[in-house]
C-alpha cells in the first residue's frame, strides 16, 4: 500500500529520487535499462525545468530588488523624509502579513541585509525571501493554481516565456506563492498570457494596484525595464552560488554519475535549449547548460 | 512449482446477485504456488495462447516455460472447456554473461509467441533480453523395442553373444511431451528485446529491441535483416525508444512499433528496405491541462495489438487503453480509462517504480471486447459495442468457484462498500500486467504475480 500522505511533491525531492534511480540501475540485475532510464530523465529534465524557474524567479526579483533599492537610496538623499514613510509603510504592511503567503515581504530591507542573502537562496523563511517587490494585492491563484504538486494537475507549461528579460513585454513583477507554489506575474498589470489561462479572473484583481504602483514609482518602472541590461553577470553569479550552496542538490552523487555515465540525453537540452534561453535570458550561459546537462544526463552503457 | 494446482469444480447452478454488478465471467483454475513467499524466478513474465486455443504457454522469470493443455473431454462440454493441465516444463533461458561488456543477461522470458501449426508438433518462439529460440513441441507415445544389440535396460550385448536376428518394432508407452530447441537466434540484438512477432507468411518473424527492429527467417539463425533503426548518430540526442512492436495479422507487408513518447508508427516492407521512414504515424496531440512531472512516463506505450480482423490497432498506455482505425492517425476512435483513479497518485507510484510496470492488453476473438489488466489483481474489460466496462478480480479467496464474478468500483475516498475500495486501499504489489485471450472461445488467461488464473465466461 503506497502511503500517499509521504508523496514528494516539490522539484528537488524528484530530482534527487530520479538520480537515485539512475544510480540504482547500474547495479541491477540484467544491464541498464535504456527505456527506464530515458523515462527517468524526463522527469529528471520537468523537475529540473520547474526548479529553475522557480530559482530564476526569485534571483530576478532579488535583482529587481537590488536595483529598486539603490534607486530608494540614492533618492533619500534628495527627498529623505517623504522616502522614508514610503518605504517604511511598505515594510510595515509587508511584515504585517508576512505570514501571509501571499504577500511576501522582506523586499524592503536594507540592501546590505539582503546581500548576503542573496548568496544563499534559501526558500525556507518567507519573510527572508525576497519576492515581492511592490506591496501588491498578490492575487492568490485559485484552483487550478500555476505550479501544482507533480501529481496531478496543470504543471508549468514549458513553453511559457515568463522571462522579463527577453520578452521586455512580459512580467515586471513576479510573486511566489511559497505555500501553494504559485507563480503570478503581473506585467503592467497584466498577467502574461501564457501563465495564466486559468488565472483571468487574478488578472483582473491585480490591475489597479501595478498600474497605480506604476504611477507612483514611474521612474521606478523605467530603471526596471532597464534592468535587463545589467542582468547577465549578475545572474550567471547568482546561478552559480545558489546552484552551489543549496543543501537539496547532492553534488557528489551527480560528479559521480557524471564521470561514470559520461554522455547523456543532451538532446533533451538541445530541444530545450530555445526553451530555456527565453526563459533564463541571458542566464542560460554556457554554464547553465553545462549543469543542465549534468543534471538530465542518464545512462549510455552500450 | 506447478506441482500444487488448484482446479475447481464448476457450479453450474445459477448464483442470484445483483443485477447491475454481476459479471459473465467465473473462476475456472488457478495455477501455481500458494504461499506469500513467491521466489523471484516463478514470478510469470509472459502468457499466451496458441492459435486454436489449445495450448497455453506461460514463461517466467526463471527462464521456464509451462504448457498447459485444454482436457480434450472438456473441451466438448460447452459448460466446462476451460480446464488445462500441465502439458509439458522445459527450461527455455538460462541466465547468461557477456564478458565485453561485464553483463548479466536475464535469464527472464520477455513474450512467447506460437507458430501457427502445421503438423503434429507445435513450435513456439520464446525470448529473453537478447536470444529468441524456437522450440519444438511433440509428443512421443510409442518407442522402439527389440533391438540386438542393445538390452531394454540399455546395456550393450556382445556380438558374440547373438544367435539369430530381430527386427525393432514401436511399442505403446505413456505419453512424453518433449520438448527441443530448434533454432537459436543469438547476437543480433545490442539492447532489450521487447517484443517479437510472427509474419502472416509463417517464414518470418520480427524481433524488436528499444532502439531496432530485425526481420528474420526462422529457417536461418545467422542472420537478420535490420528494418528499422532508430539510434540517432549521437546518444545524447536520443528522445524516445521502442516498446512494442507487431506484424499485421493479414498483411504481410506491414508491421507497427510503439515508442516511449506515446506514438505508433506503422511500416511497410514495400517501400523500402530499411522501414525508418513510416508510412502511417498515429499520435494523439497531449492535453496541456493534463501536463505533470510524468506526462512523458504515462505516455509511453507498453503494447500494441492488433485486432483479429486487422482493421484496428489497440494501444495500451499507463493509464488508458486506445483503440485506433488504421485508416485515422489523428486520434484512436475509442478510450478507455483503465485506472484513472491513478492519475493523482503518479508521484508515488513513480518512488515505487511502479509507474514502469509495462501492462498489456489483449482482443477477444471476434474484437467486441478487449481486456487489460490493473493493480490490486484487477482486470479490466471494456465491451466496445455495448461501451461498458467491468472490473474483476483475480482471487481465490472470495466467492465459491464457478459462481460469476462480482464487479468492483474503487473510489476516491476510502470508505467502503460492498464490492468498493478507495484508492489508498489498492495493493500495488499485487498487479496483472500479462492476459491472453482464447483465440475462439470465450476464456481468458491471466497472470498475477505468480499465479495464473483461468476465468470462462458463463453461458445462458
Amino acid at each position: 500500500m503506497i502511503n500517499t500522505m509521504e508523496c514528494a511533491v516539490d522539484a528537488q525531492s524528484l530530482i534527487s529520487i530520479s538520480l537515485r534511480k539512475i544510480h540504482n540501475s547500474r547495479t541491477q540485475r540484467g544491464g541498464i535499462k535504456l527505456h527506464k532510464n530515458l523515462l527517468v530523465s524526463y522527469v529528471l529534465r520537468n523537475a529540473r525545468q520547474v526548479y529553475m524557474n522557480e530559482k530564476y524567479a526569485e534571483i530576478y526579483r532579488m535583482q529587481q530588488y537590488e536595483e529598486v533599492m539603490t534607486v530608494c537610496n540614492e533618492i533619500q538623499e534628495l527627498n529623505p523624509l517623504d522616502l522614508m514613510e514610503d518605504c517604511e509603510e511598505q515594510t510595515g504592511d509587508c511584515c504585517g502579513s508576512a505570514n501571509e503567503s501571499a504577500s511576501l515581504c522582506g523586499a524592503l530591507l536594507p540592501v546590505s541585509h539582503q546581500a548576503p542573502s542573496v548568496q544563499h537562496i534559501q526558500p525556507s523563511s518567507a519573510c527572508s525571501v525576497p519576492l515581492a517587490l511592490q506591496n501588491e494585492e498578490v492575487c492568490k491563484a485559485p484552483d487550478p493554481s500555476f505550479y501544482r504538486s507533480c501529481c496531478a494537475e496543470a504543471y508549468p507549461v514549458s513553453n511559457c516565456d515568463f522571462s522579463p528579460v527577453n520578452n521586455m513585454h512580459c512580467n515586471k513583477t513576479t510573486v511566489l506563492d511559497l505555500d501553494t507554489h504559485v507563480v503570478t506575474t503581473v506585467e503592467n498589470g497584466y498577467l502574461h498570457q501564457d501563465c495564466c489561462a486559468s488565472l483571468q479572473q487574478c488578472c483582473q484583481g491585480a490591475q489597479s494596484p501595478a498600474k497605480k504602483r506604476k504611477l507612483d514609482f514611474g521612474y521606478y518602472v523605467s530603471e526596471i525595464e532597464e534592468v535587463p541590461d545589467f542582468t547577465p553577470c549578475k545572474r550567471a553569479k547568482f546561478e552559480d552560488s545558489s546552484y552551489v550552496s543549496t543543501e537539496h542538490l547532492d553534488t557528489s552523487n551527480i560528479s559521480n554519475l557524471i564521470s561514470i555515465f559520461g554522455s547523456g540525453f543532451t538532446g533533451l537540452v538541445s530541444r530545450q535549449a530555445d526553451l530555456e534561453q527565453a526563459l533564463n535570458g541571458q542566464f542560460c550561459s554556457k554554464q547553465a547548460l553545462a549543469s543542465l546537462g549534468a543534471w538530465t544526463r542518464a545512462i549510455v552503457a552500450f | 512449482m506447478w506441482s500444487s494446482c488448484w482446479t475447481y469444480s464448476l457450479n453450474l447452478s445459477s448464483v442470484p446477485g445483483d443485477g447491475d454488478s454481476q459479471s459473465r465471467w467465473c473462476l475456472s483454475q488457478v495455477k501455481g504456488a500458494v504461499d506469500d513467499d513467491v521466489a523471484e524466478a516463478d514470478i510469470i513474465s509472459a502468457v499466451e495462447f496458441n492459435h486454436s486455443g489449445e495450448l497455453l504457454a506461460t514463461g517466467d522469470r526463471g527462464g521456464r516455460i509451462v504448457i498447459f493443455q485444454q482436457e480434450q473431454e472438456s473441451k466438448n462440454l460447452p459448460q466446462c472447456h476451460a480446464e488445462y493441465n500441465v502439458y509439458s516444463t522445459f527450461q527455455s533461458h538460462e541466465p547468461e554473461f557477456d564478458y565485453l561488456k561485464s553483463l548479466e543477461i536475464e535469464e527472464k522470458i520477455n513474450k512467447i509467441r506460437w507458430l501457427p501449426q502445421k503438423n503434429a508438433a507445435h513450435f513456439l518462439l520464446s525470448t529473453n533480453d537478447k536470444t529468441i529460440k524456437l522450440w519444438k513441441i511433440s509428443e512421443r507415445d510409442k518407442r522402439p523395442e527389440g533391438y540386438n544389440l542393445k538390452e531394454e535396460d540399455g546395456r550393450y550385448r556382445h556380438p558374440s553373444s547373438l544367435t539369430t536376428l530381430r527386427v525393432p518394432v514401436f511399442q505403446p508407452m505413456d505419453l512424453m511431451v518433449e520438448a527441443s530447441p530448434r533454432r537459436v537466434y543469438a547476437n543480433a540484438h545490442t539492447y532489450h528485446i521487447n517484443s517479437i512477432s510472427v509474419n502472416s507468411d509463417n517464414e518470418t518473424y520480427l524481433s524488436a529491441d528499444d532502439l531496432r527492429i530485425n526481420l528474420w527467417h526462422l529457417d536461418f539463425t545467422d542472420r537478420s535483416f535490420n528494418i528499422v533503426d532508430i539510434k540517432p548518430a549521437n546518444m545524447e540526442e536520443l528522445t524516445e525508444v521502442i516498446t512494442a512492436s507487431e506484424f499485421h495479422p493479414l498483411q504481410c507487408n506491414t508491421f507497427v512499433y510503439g515508442s516511449s513518447k506515446g506514438s505508433v508508427r506503422l511500416c511497410d516492407m514495400r517501400a523500402s528496405a530499411l522501414c525508418d521512414q513510416h508510412s502511417k504515424l498515429f499520435e494523439e496531440p497531449e492535453d496541456p491541462s493534463t501536463r505533470s512531472f510524468f506526462s512523458e512516463i504515462i505516455s509511453s506505450i507498453s503494447d500494441v495489438k492488433f485486432s483479429h480482423s486487422g482493421r484496428y490497432m489497440m494501444t495500451r498506455d499507463y493509464l488508458t487503453l486506445k483503440i485506433w482505425d488504421l485508416h485515422m492517425e489523428s486520434r484512436p476512435v475509442e478510450i478507455y480509462q483503465v485506472h484513472g483513479y491513478l492519475r493523482s497518485k503518479l508521484c508515488s507510484l513513480y518512488e515505487n517504480d511502479c509507474i514502469f510496470d509495462k501492462f498489456e492488453c489483449c482482443w477477444r476473438g471476434d474484437d467486441s471486447e478487449v481486456m487489460t489488466g490493473s493493480y490490486n489483481n484487477f482486470f479490466r474489460m471494456f465491451d466496445r459495442d455495448a461501451q461498458r466496462d467491468a472490473t474483476l478480480e483475480a482471487t481465490w479467496e472470495n466467492g465459491s468457484p464457478g459462481c460469476p464474478l462480482k464487479t468492483w468500483r474503487v473510489s476516491a475516498g476510502s470508505r467502503r462498500k460492498r464490492n468498493e475500495i478507495g484508492v489508498d486501499c489498492l495493493d500495488f504489489s499485487r498487479k496483472i500486467l500479462y492476459t491472453s485471450w482464447h483465440p475462439q472461445d470465450n476464456i481468458v488467461a491471466l497472470a498475477t504475480v505468480n499465479n495464473l488464473y483461468i476465468f470462462q465466461e458463463k453461458l445462458n
